[in-house]
């Protein structure tokens, strides 16, 4: 087994803040790992030092058999490529987003052109090559930041928790891509995700965060299977809770996940366990409509977050519950802080974990 | 009493029979205030660059003295390079008082703070994630410059634009270290100055026309040149 990357000791202080903290990895050639953790454990520095385009404070980076001298990253950059979580392109056409990196290398015009074509046809956005970048859709420019680092070819992608600002049909497509470019290009990819559903179908291995430490490095059978000592931090990733699971009657389960709050689910479970749901499977309305979701909670929006197309809002109902819907719903509800709203989802749309 | 519509008239004849006298004075003034913005461009951008990419004590100190220093007076400047280009002064064994390459320098040195503001805030309000994004994309440290300052091209150019506008219009430094000596460093604003006191009205009045016009005509291409941004994206793609 050839190790692409590797990480000893590596810590990175930003003002007294220890932001990584004693952080050992290795990447292995082909895999896919994914850094499950909630936000601001570390995931974003920790590719932005695989990127070489972040020093670390201290520790040793490993790159390819070589250590990384941080002063002189240009010929290591070459190699690793990172996906911001953002969407950042330049003001300039798809093609020549894409072609930017091709150009540095100095590759000629005629396979320049082929490549882009090429990645225009991975990511499905063929024939896009003279539109403006910055005037497509949120989805299509993502879709373009990858085509842009996949043409590129390197060692190593970094892709940071490419679909979280994505509509869900963006968000299936681009987690494709991901599966096809990693098993046909066999490309080495390491990226950075808070979500649990993404985390436990995507990647070979998945690296637990929290608060700057890897706790934890395992396949997604190894790390969900069995119930994590340190899935406790995940209370701090979107809708995962610990709590104490009781079968019903009915042959369904209910996980008290404290504050008077009672999670039902479909799968038969006893004892502490987590739960996670995805927060586009929760139906928000401003009373409670009679249906068949077997979990309907009354809460109070406590916080907004404009994600373009899309909307993100936490509602408290005891616990705080994140829930995505569209810009155009949250328009037509009218929605603001403060205002008590129902949350609805299915029993089945729990995930135990 | 002045003859004012008489006077426009003859001016508009001037300006249409191609008059040497009047086109001489406006090929000058274009001639000094393009270089002028040509070399404040040269110094003035890699300053802008430092002061909208890097962070270093006393930022705020410059950026504060650059800006105080565009609306200073152009007779209060004028002055001062007076000073510095006649004979005892300075840079007065180089012979530069009322010769053209003072009219340059000092306009060139009138237009730096000007340009150095704008194009630092344009440069500023690029994504500062766009160098990170360059340089993991492969770029070197001077290649992600060079994308930044694409990136804020359109404030660059604005910040050219606005310097030549200072330029062509001010009259205290062209005045002053010029001369103002007819056909050699008389320039639009020096020479209305000149024909207004002599009296010699229609010749002010066309060169007032020719300046407004040029005025105008810069603003009328930027505005037609925001329009036709979304073109040049194309225009920049492969066939």
């Amino acid at each position: 087994m050839t190790i692409t990357a590797e990480l000893k000791g590596v810590t990175k202080i930003f003002e007294n803040k220890t932001v990584l903290d004693d952080i050992n990895l290795q990447i292995r050639q082909g895999e896919t790992l994914a850094l499950l953790g909630p936000n601001g454990s570390g995931k974003t520095t920790l590719l932005k030092i695989l990127a070489f385009i972040e020093n670390p404070s201290s520790g040793e980076v490993k790159f390819q058999g070589e250590t990384v001298d941080f002063k002189n990253t240009e010929k290591m950059r070459m190699q690793s490529t990172l996906v911001f979580q953002r969407t950042i392109l330049f003001s300039a056409s798809v093609y020549n987003n894409i072609a930017y990196g091709l150009r540095v290398r100095k590759v000629p015009k005629n396979v320049c052109d082929e490549e882009v074509r090429n990645a225009l046809k991975l990511v499905k956005l063929e024939g896009f090559e003279k539109r403006p970048a910055r005037k497509l859709s949120g989805g299509e420019q993502q879709r373009v930041a990858i085509a842009r680092a996949l043409v590129l070819k390197t060692a190593l992608l970094l892709l940071d928790e490419p679909t979280a600002n994505l509509d869900p049909k963006n968000a299936a497509m681009l987690e494709e891509i991901i599966a096809t470019i990693n098993r046909k290009m066999k490309t080495t990819i390491v990226m950075a995700t808070h979500n649990m559903f993404q985390a436990k179908t995507l990647p070979d291995r998945i690296a637990l965060m929290t608060d700057g430490r890897i706790t934890e490095v395992g396949t997604p059978t190894e790390i969900f299977g069995t119930l994590s000592k340190n899935l406790a931090s995940f209370a701090a990733v979107d809708n995962t809770f610990n709590g104490t699971a009781k079968t019903t009657s009915a042959g369904t389960t209910l996980v008290d996940i404290g504050n008077g709050v009672q999670i039902e689910a479909a799968v038969q479970r006893q004892g502490m366990t987590s739960v996670f749901v995805n927060p586009q499977d929760i139906i928000i309305s401003d009373s409670a409509v009679s249906s068949s979701a077997r979990n309907v909670f009354k809460g109070r929006v406590v916080e907004i977050f404009d994600l373009g197309s899309l909307v993100k809002l936490r509602v408290d109902i005891g616990k705080p519950f994140t829930v995505q819907i569209t810009k155009r719903s949250f328009n037509e509800m009218q929605l603001n802080l403060d205002r008590t709203v129902f949350l609805a989802f299915k029993a089945s749309s729990v995930q135990v974990i | 009493m002045v003859d004012i519509l008489g006077g426009i008239v003859k001016a508009l004849q001037l300006i249409l029979s191609g008059d040497p006298t009047l086109y001489g004075i406006l090929y000058r003034s274009l001639f000094f205030s393009g270089i002028a913005v040509i070399l404040a461009t040269l110094w003035g951008t890699p300053i802008a660059m430092i002061l909208g990419l890097r962070d270093f004590r006393g930022k705020t100190i410059v950026k504060t003295f650059f800006s105080s220093l565009i609306g200073i007076p152009t007779v209060v400047l004028g002055l001062v390079l007076f000073l510095f280009f006649s004979k005892g002064g300075l840079l007065g064994s180089l012979g530069l008082l009322y010769t053209p390459a003072a009219i340059i320098l000092g306009e060139a040195v009138l237009v730096t703070p000007i340009l150095i503001s704008i194009a630092t805030s344009a440069i500023e309000a690029v994504d500062p994630e766009i160098m990170n994004l360059s340089k993991t994309l492969g770029a070197s440290e001077s290649q992600a410059s060079i994308a930044v300052l694409k990136e804020a091209l359109n404030g660059v150019l604005l910040s050219n634009i606005a310097s030549f506008n200072r330029a062509i219009a001010e009259l205290g430094v062209a005045l002053l270290v010029g001369g103002n000596i007819a056909g050699l460093t008389d320039v639009l604003t020096t020479a209305i100055s000149r024909y207004t006191a002599r009296g010699e009205l229609d010749l002010a009045i066309a060169l007032g026309i020719l300046l407004m016009a040029i005025v105008f005509g810069i603003n009328m291409i930027v505005i037609a040149g925001r329009k036709a941004r979304f073109l040049l994206t194309l225009g920049r793609s492969p066939q």
